[in-house]
């Protein structure tokens, strides 16, 4: 078997039945093994970094690990982006890059970049092959290293005359002796002492929150059934990151929403009052925490996740549990029940007395009149549309995500594929693609800003091509929301560069690559299109002209401390920033 | 972050793979953490692994993610923290190039005697001194060396063992 016919056989001996790629030279040998199977799928993308994107709405929508495969040098650097993100938002991607033959590594040859260099601090971990004989192991660890532990993407270095080479793939099992060498192991199951100070410690809070982030997602299902579980149990509150949406039911009472810059304003009060902090798979982003001097200030925290470094990094936690999301939420339900623990009832009466006073402030509220139309309502609209279906939604970066986060209520996990940490604009897109590719009858939609479209909308190729019935839903403002809300909040009003002149039509835009497009300009027409969108089976872009000037509220200025949030336009003035909060991003 | 500035020595025990130093060193340039020195050499043949020993510099905070971030690295077999643990020993090598004649000349070799150095390299106007010992120990023979017609230092970086029965 020569090399890239172990790629293919590795891939199917994974499970792998669909990629995304695109061809280049130094990748044919790959391309024409694709060529003569038929058990792996292959999607071709429109740019390098779509593929990635694509892989990680696959790989999020579906728990199991998204494969890339991209030429060298160009296919490689623009995958970049892609693997960045996949980095920071911990999914599980398997990246195989072509690369010139071993001979002329270093030599300025055509196409070649050093991607091992390139993409080492981008990744989990990369692999250059530089023997055939070597390819079968490192195709096993890249699959392993990627999911286990917190995932992240792996990238495979694949020079052409190794991919070429005779050599012997074995059975595909990994001998005894090859996982002995395995140098990252990483601790799944918590420590048992921990576990029972961890519940001694809830079972005692008197005014407590559970703060659940993308870890319980990366978990698998059953670590959110369980959270679910736990949490009812305790009768306590429990706020979510952006990334951890979905891993609590929204609809339920003790969900107070999304916590952190744009976050509620009871989840924001409640974790900076609280005596007991429960962090699941969340990593005290600056997004969460705003001014860290000033962060919960008086609570004990509990910190549960399955990356050691992930704790003491920002904040300081009082109980580190080191583990696997659903091994240790079992762990402590196990102890609760074993302890017969009861939670304060008295004092948490207290404390939801509290809290529903912060509720009661109603900080998502906005105001909709007959002529233009709010972002807050179109969103608002969409998820009463589709709430009673099985829909999937990604979206871009900007202000769009942000009132999505808020708007859309997401009652399970893996049905919100979203850029949290890297903040990439043009991720939705090809995510949506990836996640269609993986639900091939869901309705899937992406959440858009027009500008953060623009940076990926060669995908709408893609789509056609494959039939991918994905939706994108533009909360079209005509700028980049998001900057001009920073630069009219903090510079000034002086919107440099943050208006895009000469936008598409987009109903021409979709019509022109075969897709359907419409459009709503006034509040009455927001149903409708929004019927239409979700009706018709092919892909549509369904471009919601809204108010321009709309800013997100609550909002936590940065630089300022996680209580200081300003509510709306016309909640006080907004205190000069220091020097401190200005350089912050 | 909060906290007093602590030195910390810190071995790793890695696999002998193309490019494992290079993330170690990516690891501290990226996230902005100290070395002080850093000394990497094969140390178990057999095995394939590699040992590199680290001076770092850091809050009780950083210190505990320079460990943990470097334990996360898919070729780390082993990070130990040797300043934590408690005793351990640490030496360093060094080559020193002093140049000169007449009294400073027989100065310099006196204070080699001194610090137990060897006069590894000698010409008429030049004597090369190697010298073993704590890197306190090397400082301060640099700094004598310095008015005595001292030209090049080259210096191995420490290394370091736990004392007693415990290994990495």
């Amino acid at each position: 078997m020569v090399g890239a016919e172990m790629v293919i056989r590795a891939l199917i001996d994974h499970g792998v039945d669909v990629i995304f790629g695109y061809p280049g030279g130094a990748v044919l040998p790959i391309y024409d093994a694709l060529f003569k199977q038929n058990k792996v799928r292959h999607i071709l993308v429109r740019h390098e970094q779509a593929a990635v994107h694509a892989a990680e709405g696959y790989a999020r929508s579906t728990g199991r690990p998204g494969v890339v495969l991209v030429t060298s040098g160009p296919g490689a650097t623009n995958s970049v982006t892609g693997l960045a993100d996949a980095l920071m938002d911990s999914v599980p991607i398997v990246c195989l890059t072509g690369q010139v033959p071993t001979h002329m590594i270093g030599n300025d040859a055509f196409q070649e970049a050093d991607t091992v260099g390139i993409t080492r601090p981008c990744t989990k971990h990369n692999y250059l092959v530089k023997n055939v004989a070597d390819l079968p192991r490192v195709l096993r660890e890249a699959f392993y290293v990627a999911c286990a532990g917190r995932p992240g993407p792996v990238v495979v270095d694949l020079p052409k005359d190794v991919m070429m080479a005779l050599g012997d793939y074995g059975d595909g099992q990994a001998t005894a002796e090859e996982l002995a060498r395995r140098a990252y192991r990483p601790t799944l199951d918590p420590d048992p002492a921990r576990i029972e100070a961890a519940v001694a410690l809830i079972a005692g809070a008197k005014r407590p929150i559970f703060y659940a982030g993308g870890g319980v997602v990366n978990a698998g299902p059953e670590a959110s059934e369980r959270l679910t579980e736990f949490v009812r149990l305790t009768g306590q509150p429990i706020t979510h990151t952006l990334m951890g949406l979905g891993c609590y039911p929204a609809s339920d009472q003790q969900f107070l929403g999304m916590v952190g810059m744009h976050g509620t304003y009871e989840a924001n009060m409640a974790m900076a009052e609280c005596d007991v902090m429960i962090a699941v798979g969340a990593r005290f982003d600056d997004r969460v925490t705003g001014r860290l001097s000033d962060f919960s200030k008086g609570s004990k925290k509990i910190h549960i996740d399955v990356d050691p470094s992930s704790i003491n990094k920002n904040v300081a936690v009082d109980l580190a549990i080191v583990g696997d999301a659903r091994r240790v939420l079992e762990a402590m339900l196990k102890a609760w029940r074993a302890a017969k623990a009861k939670p304060d009832k008295s004092a948490l009466e207290a404390w939801w007395a509290r809290i529903e006073k912060w509720r009661a402030r109603e900080c998502l509220r906005y105001k909709q009149n007959d002529a233009v139309i709010k972002p807050q309502y179109a969103l608002e609209r969409l998820y009463e549309a589709t709430k009673d279906r099985d829909t999937y939604f990604t979206t871009e970066v900007g202000q769009h995500q942000m009132w999505a986060a808020q708007f859309l209520k997401f009652e399970r996990p893996n049905r919100w594929m979203t850029s949290g940490g890297l903040g990439t604009m043009g991720y939705g897109f090809p995510a949506a693609l990836g996640v269609q590719v993986a639900h091939p009858d869901a309705l899937v939609i992406d959440v858009a800003g027009e500008s953060s479209f623009m940076m990926n909308l060669q995908e709408l190729s893609t789509i056609m091509q494959f039939r991918l019935p994905v939706k994108v839903f533009i909360l079209n403002n005509g700028c980049m929301g998001m900057v001009r809300q920073w630069q009219e909040m903090f510079h000034g009003g002086r919107y440099s560069q943050s208006y895009i002149e000469s936008l598409p039509d987009f109903i021409a835009l979709a019509e022109s690559f075969g897709a359907c497009g419409v459009r709503a300009t006034k509040p009455a027409e927001v149903d409708d299109v929004i019927r239409t969108m979700i009706e018709t089976e092919g892909p549509v872009i369904a471009d919601i002209v809204i108010d321009a000037v709309e800013n997100v509220y609550p909002m936590i200025p940065g630089g300022a401390a996680h209580y200081e949030m300003k509510l709306g336009p016309d909640h006080g003035e907004l205190e000069e920033r220091s020097e401190d909060g200005m350089v912050l991003v | 972050m909060d906290g007093p500035i602590e030195r910390h020595t810190i071995s790793v025990l890695v696999e002998n793979e193309p490019g494992v130093l290079a993330r170690v060193i990516g690891l501290f340039s990226g996230r902005g953490y100290n070395i002080e020195s850093l000394t990497v050499a094969e140390v178990e043949a057999q095995r394939g692994r590699s040992r590199i020993n680290l001076v770092t510099t850091g809050s009780p905070m950083i210190i505990e993610q320079i460990k943990a971030q470097l334990d996360r690295l898919v070729p780390v077999h082993t990070v130990r923290d040797l300043t934590a643990e408690g005793p351990h020993l640490e030496r360093e090598l060094a080559l020193i190039k002093v140049m000169g004649a007449g009294e400073k000349r027989v100065e310099s070799l006196r204070i080699a005697d001194i610090f137990r150095a060897r006069v590894v390299d000698s010409t008429n106007e030049s004597f090369v001194f190697e010298i073993t010992g704590k890197p306190d120990k090397v400082n301060a023979f640099v700094n004598l060396m310095a008015p005595l017609g001292l030209v090049e230092v080259s210096r191995t970086g420490v290394v370091a063992v736990s004392r007693g029965t415990g290994t990495i």
